[in-house]
């Protein structure tokens, strides 16, 4: 006889997950249940461990036998840190935890802003252009129509998204170019998440299959 | 009788964990015996559409579990086309030169290793066979650990055995780091200040593999596997666009069409997307896994999913789509 | 001053980080140094909050005996028992010897890690490829011109990237076989598409992260 407790509680929760697909039950409620406690407490400890201790505490306590000074600085990120916690006290004094909300937004925002602009729109333009008037300097029929396609799709893509004017005439019929190539885009989005859905449920097939029934090596 | 028959399901499949010790699997004649059992099944699913009667949901589960199930104890292997974007990746590893040092990141968690992990496996046994450096971090908390899982696969191959990697001198796990793309941006200056210890605490300053090793100007490739954020997507917008590292990532197949801009930019030098772009990784690096052995199980769901469209589609055109109570 | 003070603090932020990238030298390296370590400590607070909450409604839910109170008592349990262990396995770690540390194999923690949370998670991601299946039957239809393209391109790709469209395929010229069939709507129109998309986007992340930095947008601070 072969037991491990172990795999046998994975795969009686792998199994009360899937029996929602029959009906809810008590047996999916409960693993249900599990699963966002488990979750809250790993989560929760995680960054205990990995941005309190390794970030805060050494950072403010080094070890002895390294050469790095204690930044008390950190004390100021444990402070906003608390002052977050005090939207569980209720709005009378909750109102302070936007304090650290808008250090992490304008942080985000700060960051976001230089990035997406650089990478996102700067390189994307360049590269939309640059391979297009590439193509017509150095003209082959393949390149020709794949540079065409990228740079007429992102065009008319762009179009169709621009709502200060109203989608009618040869601007609608733009627009209505960008939406086929945004139907594509959406069904090639469908079909590899079809992929991908498909691809993590097999990876739950094997385990019941092979760790657990032990019916494929 | 309904409440008997998931019990009783249930309690052989007890049984069959707590005893059984042998291996399925089909044989050719019974493979293409089932595979047109489950075509003529499409079929009638397809007449009932027709007539009116639309197919309960549990049936097209069903079908969708049955698809996946039988070809696990199938033994057929079809051939795969190798993609544009999967060669371009193989291709700049392979113009490293022996002792190249790779990051590889590792940004992804469990429930993502069916996709990630045969990548992760096959990029670190071909790194060891091929002398490069492999430096392993994670964005994520868990992904140091999944890397461990593709060191230990590699060790694990006979021939690598044979003159097994040296930790600390071949490759080293620095571990993760909290703080998403703010610590791509500190390894851009300086990857002591991010990671000043290795997963075992053994000091940055001790590992022979970093001596010289201080930003990414010292490092020749970024090699990242991403299920979400933080992932490919800042490593390009960091790593790359800022300080001119060549990058390239395994994506989960949700992720992968929102990076194709990048590859077709270059910034990104090539992709591997999903499970599919696994198996093509392991078939270029000639390091067979798990990804082709899954890839049989995906083509069957994939047919029945579209079937089942297709099915939706014909019933829909021959306008026959009446409101008649539901089988199942 | 209850308003004033978060946008000088969003201000402040959002400057280091903007200058930061085009003068990564002292001071503003070690302004972004300190922010960036600021930015970990404060996540940690902003999930604990979140935990805490939860916490605190099941509670609460417990106490008024409301609608399956009892789910609420497992959620707690899972909690507590998770938050334990990791707490445990971290401080005997600190204390071992050697040093070891609280998701390492062989530790409580990695056990309820591996056999309760990584199935459990898992298979929640996992349930999706079944429901996806079931509305492609019911809703996926070619109605009209957009929906008919997206329906081809879905397919397209789905049986272009697993080796059984070559198969179907095989007797076509290999330029219009499945799989280069999926690479040619990957590479071309995708990208066009997702391209557009992503410069759409960055140009709203530019206006509203400078609205969110010069102040005039305030939304995050309301409640």
């Amino acid at each position: 006889m072969q037991f491990d407790i172990g795999i046998w509680i994975g795969a009686l929760l792998t199994l009360g997950i899937i029996s929602f697909l029959y009906k809810d039950n008590i047996i999916y409620k409960i693993s249900e249940a599990i699963f966002v406690g488990v979750s809250a407490g790993f989560w929760f400890i995680a960054l205990f461990w990995d941005n309190l201790y390794r970030v805060f505490w050494i950072g403010v306590f080094p070890a002895a036998n390294t050469n790095a000074k204690p930044q008390y600085i950190l004390f100021g990120g444990v402070i906003l840190g608390m002052l977050m916690l005090s939207r569980l006290l209720g709005n009378k004094v909750g109102w302070i935890s936007r304090w650290p909300l808008a250090f992490i937004v304008g942080a985000t925002a700060g960051l976001k802003l230089i990035t997406y602009l650089a990478s996102n729109a700067l390189s994307q333009i360049n590269a939309t252009v640059g391979n297009f008037v590439g193509a017509v300097n150095q003209p082959t029929f393949a390149g020709l129509v794949a540079a065409s396609t990228i740079a007429i799709g992102t065009f008319c893509g762009l179009v169709y998204f621009f709502f200060s004017k109203e989608h009618r005439g040869w601007f609608g019929g733009l627009a209505t170019i960008g939406t086929w190539f945004l139907m594509v885009t959406f069904g090639a989005s469908f079909g590899y998440t079809v992929m991908s859905r498909m691809s993590l449920l097999l990876g739950r097939i094997d385990f019941l299959l092979s760790d657990w029934l032990h019916l494929i090596k | 009788m309904k409440k008997i028959i998931p019990i009783i399901v249930l309690l052989i499949l007890f049984v069959i964990a707590l005893f059984n010790k042998s291996q399925l699997e089909m044989s050719a004649g019974v493979s293409i015996l089932v595979t047109i059992l489950l075509g003529i099944a499409m079929i009638v699913v397809l007449i009932l559409t027709i007539s009116g009667r639309s197919i309960e949901r549990r049936i097209v589960f069903l079908f969708i579990g049955v698809s996946l199930i039988l070809p696990f104890f199938m033994n057929f292997t079809l051939p795969l086309q190798v993609s544009p974007e999967v060669r371009t990746l193989y291709d700049a590893l392979a113009k490293l030169p022996k002792g190249s040092k790779v990051l590889a990141s590792y940004d992804y968690d469990p429930p993502s290793a069916p996709e990630l992990q045969p990548m992760g496996d096959a990029f670190m046994k071909w790194a060891f066979r091929h002398d490069i450096k492999v430096i392993i971090i994670g964005l994520w908390p868990q992904g140091p650990l999944q890397a461990n899982l593709s060191v230990n696969a590699a060790l694990a191959d006979p021939e690598i055995a044979k003159h097994p990697p040296k930790y600390g001198v071949d490759y080293v796990n620095l571990g993760y780091q909290s703080g998403n793309e703010f610590v791509i941006q500190g390894m851009g200056t300086s990857i002591r200040s991010k990671f000043p210890s290795d997963l075992y605490n053994t000091p940055y300053d001790s590992i022979p593999l970093l001596r010289g090793v201080e930003n990414f100007s010292n490092i020749d490739f970024v090699f990242n596997l991403s299920a979400g954020y933080p992932g490919t997507v800042e490593w390009v917008q960091i790593a790359v666009d800022r300080f001119g590292v060549p990058v390239g990532a395994g994506n989960t197949a949700v992720q992968a069409p929102q990076v194709y801009p990048y590859v077709e930019s270059g910034q990104l030098t090539g992709l591997l997307g999903g499970m599919s772009g696994g198996a093509e990784f392991e078939k270029i690096t000639k390091e067979p896994g798990q990804a082709n052995t899954f890839l049989l199980s995906q083509s069957f769901a994939h047919v029945v999913v579209i079937g089942f469209i297709l099915i939706g589609n014909v019933a829909l055109f021959m306008g026959k789509t009446k409101r008649r109570p539901p089988i199942g | 001053m209850r308003r004033e003070i978060p946008l000088i603090i969003t201000f402040i932020a959002g400057l280091v980080f903007v200058v930061q990238y085009f003068i990564p030298h002292p001071p503003f390296d070690a302004f972004e140094q300190v922010f960036t370590n600021w930015f970990a400590i404060v996540q940690a607070f902003a999930i604990w909050l979140g935990a805490l909450s939860l916490m605190k409604f099941s509670m609460l839910k417990i106490r008024r005996k409301q609608k399956d109170w009892f789910m609420s008592v497992i959620i707690i349990v899972g909690f507590v028992v998770m938050v334990a262990y990791g707490a445990y396995d971290g401080f005997a770690g600190m204390h071992a010897s050697p040093t070891y540390s609280f998701r390492d194999a062989g530790t409580h923690f990695d056990w309820l890690y591996q056999n309760i949370y990584t199935p459990l998670t898992s298979t929640m991601f996992a349930l999706l490829a079944f429901f996806v299946a079931s509305a492609s039957y019911r809703a996926f239809r070619a109605r009209n011109l957009q929906a008919t393209l997206l329906l081809i391109a879905g397919i397209l790709v789905m049986i272009g990237r697993v080796p059984i469209g070559d198969w179907l395929t095989s007797f076509m010229p290999a330029h219009y076989q499945a799989s280069n069939l999926a690479t040619w709507i990957m590479n071309f129109p995708n990208a066009a598409g997702q391209r557009a998309i992503m410069i759409g986007i960055a140009l709203g992340t530019v206006s509203t992260s400078l609205r969110i930095i010069l102040g005039i947008e305030r939304s995050h601070l309301e409640g």
